[in-house]
């Protein structure tokens, strides 16, 4: 016995050593899968409840373009939640069990849809910032190790850069345009920047679970790491739309040539997390009544479709 | 107003209201998969509506802009008229009180709106008909979606049977509309532009009695149609749904976006 789970032990390790794919059947440590569950769920609930915060302005985008644009990109957040549910799925806890997490507090997603979007301005600061943002988490996770992860990562990274572009060509027009676009845009981008910065989450010395999941090939680059590249890369998008940064103790290393921030409010951060933010509540509670007003559709599909089975049952009798 | 741009904006008002509605609903349906689904009917018919009002700028007279003589665009049709210059049938403005509303509000509609589109496919106008193609490939899909939901709920759980059978019959008043046609209408008809109702009607009839019978639901009995959408004459509600529509487009004038 023993013998065996060493044996498979060192496999899952070589596995790992290599740079090579877990699938679903093969054998993983506990662990391993508990921190995968958690992740992907984390991120599906994500998207889900990303959808809120843009679906508030669907009914008032301000042009048909931008509505077509907006719908299809909430679409994809749907869509996303889909497949990454489905990747859950195939470490053995289903979707259902998934949402009653959610549902019940019990998984978070990710604290950035706790703000609410004030007006159409927030629409483009979602995209270029917290679009941009959540790439630059997520195109490692396309060699993340566990194989379904890692390819629901590669679809979904191709429709985050164009929710990204999107989201920058909303900014540079608000910026272009009347003074009072530009004021919407400064705006949205003072509310958006301290929360778009903290989404790659505590500084590593304080992250519980930053080690492990390196070792295991889940995570690849540290929340510093990616911090910094998403401020070097963002800042001159910024200075290019003619908006200012709203951080006043901000520099230019020019030794390093990174930019480096000001005094993140971690205690703020930590709040959100715990259920503090401006709209959890709210954003729970939409999602919770959607489920709860939707149990007697679901009850009416599952009949339906017990039924059809029974007919067709009695049809081969 | 010359009919045939009457008749373009009838058919882009229809569009453009119908999925202001299924905006609505997006992140409150019962299943994510049918946000997915609801938000894909949204867009097409936004993409209807689009094509619908461009047309109407070109066939509209030009107006003096600060670059010259230009076109209406499709957002003028959509932000910068008033709720009464607004056509669409009542049906599609009616706001989807719960998920069996939604879906019978976009079955009823849709079961008018395939054969109607499929008519089309044969109009003298090229560019209606053009559009028509397109739209009828759309369109066959969301029937295919609203029928499956109304068997689904109809004989499903006697609560769903419930909520679907109240669903159509709050909703039935709003179907006569669709088959109405005024002057404006057989102008075109005659001339092959526009799909004659009379023949539409006996398909959409076909596909709701065929529908509601396989979910056993019962079809309503034709009582008084309300009617009043074509000539501007719209529901309590629309106002608000015109409203929020607007604000943001009529809080900047002649911005860009």
């Amino acid at each position: 016995m023993a013998a065996d789970s060493d044996a498979l032990q060192a496999r899952f390790d070589r596995l790992i050593d290599a740079d090579e794919r877990i699938e679903p059947r093969d054998w993983m440590p506990d662990e391993y899968r508990k921190t995968l569950v958690r992740q992907i769920a984390q991120h599906a609930h994500s998207e889900i409840i990303g959808m809120q915060p843009e679906g508030n302005w669907l009914t008032r985008a301000p042009s048909l373009r931008r509505k077509a644009i907006l719908t299809a990109k909430v679409q994809d957040e749907a869509g996303h939640g889909l497949y990454l549910y489905g990747a859950a799925e195939t470490l053995g806890t289903p979707r259902e069990e998934l949402l009653d997490r959610l549902h019940t507090g019990r998984q978070k997603y990710s604290s950035i849809f706790n703000y609410p979007t004030l007006t159409w301005a927030d629409v483009g600061a979602i995209g270029w910032l917290v679009d941009g943002a959540a790439i630059m988490n997520q195109v490692p996770l396309c060699r993340c190790s566990f194989g379904p992860y890692a390819r629901a990562m590669i679809r979904i990274c191709k429709e985050e850069s164009f929710h990204q572009r999107q989201g920058f060509q909303i900014m540079l027009t608000l910026a272009k345009g009347t003074p009072e676009q530009k004021t919407l845009a400064q705006d949205a981008l003072d509310r958006w920047w301290w929360p778009s910065i903290m989404m790659f989450g505590p500084p590593d010395a304080e992250s519980v679970h930053g080690d492990q999941n390196m070792r295991w090939g889940i995570k690849r680059f540290g929340n510093d790491e990616l911090r910094q590249k998403f401020i070097d890369a963002t800042v001159p998008q910024a200075d290019l739309l003619g908006l200012v940064i709203p951080d006043p103790d901000m520099y230019l290393d020019e030794e390093s040539g990174h930019y480096v921030h000001g005094t993140i409010d971690w205690d703020h951060f930590w709040d959100v997390v715990k259920g503090d933010g401006p709209c959890n509540r709210e954003r729970l509670a939409t999602r919770v009544g959607a489920h709860d007003d939707g149990t007697w559709v679901r009850e009416a599909a599952t009949a339906y479709a017990d039924k059809q089975a029974q007919r067709a049952a009695e049809a081969a009798a | 107003m010359p009919p045939l741009l009457t008749y373009t904006l009838r058919q882009g008002d229809r569009a453009l209201v119908l999925a202001q509605r299924l905006l609505e609903t997006i992140t409150h349906a019962p299943e994510i998969e049918e946000d997915m689904a609801l938000s894909n009917l949204a867009l097409d018919l936004i993409g209807q509506a689009r094509a619908l009002y461009t047309y109407a700028g070109e066939i509209d007279e030009p107006f003096e802009g600060p670059d010259g003589t230009t076109n209406h665009d499709e957002d003028h049709y959509a932000y910068w008229r008033e709720q009464h210059e607004f056509c669409n049938p009542l049906l599609v403005e009616q706001p989807g009180e719960g998920f069996a509303q939604v879906i019978a509000r976009q079955f009823l509609h849709d079961a008018y709106a395939l054969p109607y589109w499929q008519a089309m496919t044969s109009s003298t106008d090229t560019t209606l008909a053009a559009l028509a193609a397109k739209s009828v490939k759309e369109t066959a899909y969301h029937l295919r979606h609203g029928r499956s939901w109304v068997v689904r709920l109809g004989d499903g759980t006697s609560e769903s049977h419930d909520r679907m059978q109240s669903a159509v019959d709050h909703l039935w008043r709003f179907t006569g509309e669709l088959f109405e046609h005024d002057e404006v209408e057989d102008q075109l008809i005659v001339v092959g532009i526009a799909a004659d109702p009379t023949e539409i009607q006996a398909t959409w009839l076909a596909t709701v009695t065929d529908t509601l019978h396989e979910a056993t639901l019962a079809l309503p009995d034709d009582g008084v149609m309300q009617t009043g959408g074509r000539s501007g004459r719209h529901t309590e509600s629309f106002s608000r749904l015109i409203g929020e529509l607007q604000v943001l487009a009529r809080a900047h004038p002649g911005a860009s976006w």
